[in-house]
């Protein structure tokens, strides 16, 4: 692990610091135009459900250095209401706020590694990484 | 709040969006171009992406609100210069923007504006009495 910082998502405004700080270390990384968009714009629909969902939270940052392989690790967290099932939030079109439904199923397709908890009295907690 | 410039041609609305929207931003812009298609009789809108570096599924759904509006406004809606690494993306995140029409470039666009402009005007002209 070489870094990490921890950016708040407070407003819609957070939102958009959140896509160009990953913007800028995923460039740094030296991924691909094409993955740089993936994980920005996987950025962009968790630091949104953070903000809706969860009432405000947290991403951190990380850039891993796992051997001879680096990656862009984000862990969006939440201390909102939880999602009581996992299962249908990350089916396509399931949402809870008018919106298309795709932000937890889209941007599970556009990272290498997805992962989410959730309970109803500490909030929700994704974990996603690309590797380059 | 800063808001996305609208510039009227004719018939047409142009719209350049140079900055990374927040929500409330892309909404504005939304409300605005639905009431700029009516107060100025529009009858086609541009709008280029070519400077959005990401188009999430937020934005996604702004554009395709501007076009099914525009539809029932009597107006075309035209969304030009998507980036190549954009396009993949929203694809691959499962939109697919089946109702809005797209073009390579602004030149492109308008090409497409002013041909269906023509097509409306020579089919009201054949009507019959």
């Amino acid at each position: 692990m070489l870094q990490s910082e921890i950016l708040q998502i407070r407003s819609s405004e957070q939102v958009v610091e959140v896509r160009q700080a990953v913007r800028s270390r995923a460039a740094d990384l030296g991924l691909s135009l094409v993955d740089q968009t993936r994980i920005v714009t996987a950025a962009s629909e968790l630091a949104r459900n953070t903000l809706h969902h969860g009432g405000g939270g947290t991403m951190k940052l990380e850039i891993l250095n796992n051997g001879n392989r680096r990656g862009l690790r984000l862990t969006f967290e939440d201390q909102g209401p939880g999602i009581p099932d996992l299962a249908l939030a990350l089916k396509d079109g399931y949402s809870t706020t008018g919106g298309l439904g795709l932000g937890l199923s889209g941007s599970r397709r556009l990272v290498n590694e997805f992962s989410i908890s959730s309970n109803p009295s500490e909030g929700t907690r994704v974990t996603v990484t690309k590797w380059k | 709040m800063e808001r996305i410039p609208i510039l009227k041609m004719g018939e047409l609305l142009l719209v350049t969006i140079q900055v990374d929207m927040h929500d409330r931003m892309a909404l504005a812009l939304q409300d605005d171009l639905s009431e700029r298609i009516v107060a100025n009789g529009a009858r086609g809108v541009l709008i280029d992406i070519s400077a959005l570096e990401v188009v999430d599924s937020f934005i996604g759904r702004m554009l395709g609100n501007i076009a099914a509006i525009s539809d029932v406004l009597d107006a075309k809606t035209v969304v030009v210069g998507m980036r190549p690494a954009v396009a993949i993306t929203l694809v691959e995140l499962g939109m697919t923007l089946q109702r809005v029409r797209t073009a390579l470039d602004v030149e492109k666009g308008m090409e497409l504006l002013h041909a269906s402009l023509r097509e409306a005007g020579s089919s009201n002209h054949n009507a019959p009495i």
